[in-house]
């Protein structure tokens, strides 16, 4: 679906993504981990078309959208739910939402966005019992629910999420995780930008590891978690002093 | 030859019947990661790289791979036995060999996801040739340092079917456990499969008998005839598989029951063809060295490997579903190649022309290249039978005429032909198949 393909992009004279290449799949959850400042958020805001790269290109169903502009990028299927939530605090949960779906409003769906609605609902039942609260008064996993409730209601074929886990306790991190993987069961196709590389490649189908500014691994899920430069740069595990510290 | 109608059955469709295009991103991402994995792990890499100024983030797409100098043998050699490898040896779960510790010795390792990978590369060619998880497969490659026979069984075993590791050599004992264990699916040389239907045939075992019904052979190259026999003799369908021991071992390519060439695994091997004089990329299709970089590899990964194998890909879609390329099964190795009057030729042309004029095998033949006034001259001698010699002039002539024009076209260039007798080739034939003069 998503295909990048050699991106680079230079903020001035400072290199930021070299030469990136990643893709992801219709229906999969992809993964892309990195540490802060490793150029994560660039990528997503290149894909959006919030800063424009140096060269590559970016594909969307075959075709670049490079020069699409942000609202025709979004026109087109790839919706972004950006670091730290960012909900309408002083605006009820249920309005949140509808800000989501303005588009389809706009075109006069009515009908079609109270299915969506009541599919989300079904989705993350949370957000039904807090319909008419404020959104500010959620607590921060309900907040991330919300931001991911509202990006959904775009009807995205794309959802892209940046640090979904950030602040939040490593049990609603859970939720959030779970959250996500019943978004990818309902269709969507997903790019998990994170820094919690555990988390994110244990939902994840595919991922890729990002380290200032380049794709350094990539692989299944599976074969990331066992990789040991992996384990030992991002997973908090030395594979082999462990090794070497167990008594014989 | 009937096709046996198959199943489409596949262990990763996903990896199997990539879409193309898919493949190409897949590739170009894997490549990329792979060069910038070795050029920060390997120094042999790292050195040659910057030789020719090359940056790994240059790379920008599969063809640019054309700019990177191609390993040889030599070069694994050089580095025995650890010189190459892209991790540290704590992270290597396994170590294999070839050429045992002579002074040709190369040593392969293989992390932990090495190994997973490469199971699932072997259980793709044991479902290719028609194995599934209820198959009782017995290994008869040897079980050493070599890379066979693990190769194929770890694949067997994650395919979940039952495995026994029954080595190589006792032909005997081999065949009571084929009949014992019920052996569904053997795992063998085309040579020693031949050589367990010879000795079924001694022993008075009947073939049609037991439970076999595939043959997966690998190790050496095959004839037709060779496959038809242990079809026939053996009651069986049998498979090939490629295997190349520095970039894994089985699991590279491996024909489906269609039996139409071996599906490359190009999501793990990227393949190139190129001319082994010139080394520029052939023409789609055409004949050439075939030449592999490691995609996935993690402890062992090498660029632009020479196999020293010649081969054509065809791109052409198979009916089993597969989207890879396959090699057409590997006829000769450029080892072997002779350059005469300017033209590549191969003594198994030579052999494979004589075949099919005269049957089931080639009779006894001997290539002599002399260099007479700076030009080269060739003589085939081939043996021909007493009679054949004696009786019939006209005969005669009409058969040295009709190997001469098949020799001229199948290698486009004019041999002579000689025939000899038994007597002659007596004499000759230890110099071996191939006598060159022009270097003495």
């Amino acid at each position: 679906m998503l295909t990048i393909r050699n991106l680079d992009v230079a903020y001035g004279a400072v290199t930021v993504l070299r030469r990136v290449s990643l893709h992801v799949n219709a229906g999969q959850i992809v993964a892309l981990v990195g540490a802060n400042g490793a150029g994560k958020t660039t990528l997503l805001k290149a894909i959006t078309g919030l800063v424009r790269p140096r060269g590559g290109d970016v594909l969307l169903d075959g075709r670049s959208i490079l020069r699409a502009g942000t609202e025709r990028t979004v026109a087109l299927g790839c919706s972004l739910v950006p670091e730290g939530r960012q909900v309408f605090g002083d605006m009820t949960v249920r309005e949140n939402l509808l800000l989501g779906a303005h588009v389809q409003l706009r075109r006069g769906r009515r009908d079609e966005v109270r299915e969506d609605l009541a599919r989300l609902f079904a989705m993350f039942p949370v957000l039904e019992r807090r319909e008419r609260q404020l959104a500010g008064t959620l607590s921060g996993g309900e907040q991330q629910m919300l931001a991911m409730g509202r990006a959904l209601m775009a009807r995205p074929a794309l959802l892209m999420l940046d640090e979904p886990s950030m602040g939040l306790a490593p049990l609603v991190v859970k939720d959030v995780f779970d959250a996500i993987v019943r978004i990818s069961r309902a269709g969507s196709t997903v790019l998990l930008v994170e820094q919690n590389a555990r988390a994110a490649l244990k939902v994840a189908h595919r991922g890729y590891v990002l380290e200032t500014g380049r794709i350094v691994l990539q692989g299944t899920s599976e074969e990331l978690l066992a990789n040991q430069d992996m384990q030992r740069a991002y997973l908090g595990r030395d594979p082999g002093a462990e090794m070497e510290r167990r008594p014989s | 030859m009937t096709t046996t109608a198959a199943p489409a059955t596949y262990w990763q469709p996903d990896g199997e019947c990539m879409d193309r295009e898919e493949l190409a991103q897949l590739q170009l991402e894997r490549l990329q990661s792979t060069l910038s994995r070795v050029a920060r792990n390997v120094p042999f890499y790292r050195t040659r790289f910057d030789e020719i100024g090359f940056d790994p983030d240059d790379l920008r797409s599969v063809d640019d791979l054309r700019r990177l100098p191609l390993t040889e043998k030599r070069h694994l050699i050089d580095a025995y036995p650890y010189g190459l490898l892209a991790v540290p040896l704590r992270e290597v779960v396994r170590l294999h060999g070839t050429g045992g510790s002579g002074s040709n010795a190369i040593v392969m390792g293989y992390t932990r996801n090495d190994i997973k990978t490469w199971s699932n590369l072997t259980a793709r060619t044991l479902v290719a040739g028609g194995v599934t998880k209820d198959d009782v497969v017995q290994i008869t490659f040897d079980y050493g340092l070599l890379t066979g026979a693990f190769g194929v069984h770890f694949g067997a075993e994650r395919l979940g079917a039952s495995v026994i590791p029954s080595s190589s050599g006792n032909s005997k004992r081999q065949i009571k456990i084929m009949q014992d264990y019920k052996t569904t699916a053997l795992v063998a040389t085309p040579s020693y499969a031949l050589h367990l239907a010879e000795t079924m045939g001694a022993m008075g075992v009947n073939p049609n008998a037991l439970s076999l019904r595939r043959v997966l052979v690998g190790g050496e190259p095959w004839s037709s005839e060779t496959r038809r026999r242990i079809q026939a003799e053996l009651a069986v369908t049998a498979t090939d598989n490629y295997a190349v021991s520095e970039l894994m071992g089985p699991g590279v390519a491996a024909e489906c029951l269609e039996r139409q060439g071996l599906h490359v695994n190009e999501d793990h091997f990227l393949v190139e063809v190129l001319d082994p004089r010139t080394l520029e990329p052939v023409p789609p299709g055409g004949r050439g060295e075939l030449v592999i970089t490691t995609l996935t590899k993690e402890a062992f990964p090498i660029v632009r490997f020479r196999t020293r194998d010649l081969t054509s890909l065809d791109f052409a879609p198979c009916p089993c579903g597969r989207t890879s390329v396959r090699v057409r099964g590997i006829e000769a190795r450029t080892d072997d190649m002779l350059i005469v009057k300017g033209v590549n030729i191969f003594p198994s042309q030579i052999e494979a022309v004589l075949r099919e004029i005269d049957g089931e095998t080639a009779p006894r033949h001997q290539l002599v290249i002399e260099r007479r006034h700076a030009l080269d001259d060739a003589t085939v001698l081939v043996e021909v039978s007493q009679s054949v010699f004696f009786d019939e002039v006209r005969l005669q002539a009409e058969f040295r005429e009709t190997v001469k024009r098949r020799l001229a076209a199948e290698l486009g260039v004019t041999l002579e032909v000689k025939l000899v007798q038994k007597t002659t080739m007596d004499d000759v034939a230890a110099k071996g198949r191939v006598v060159d003069l022009r270097r003495a």
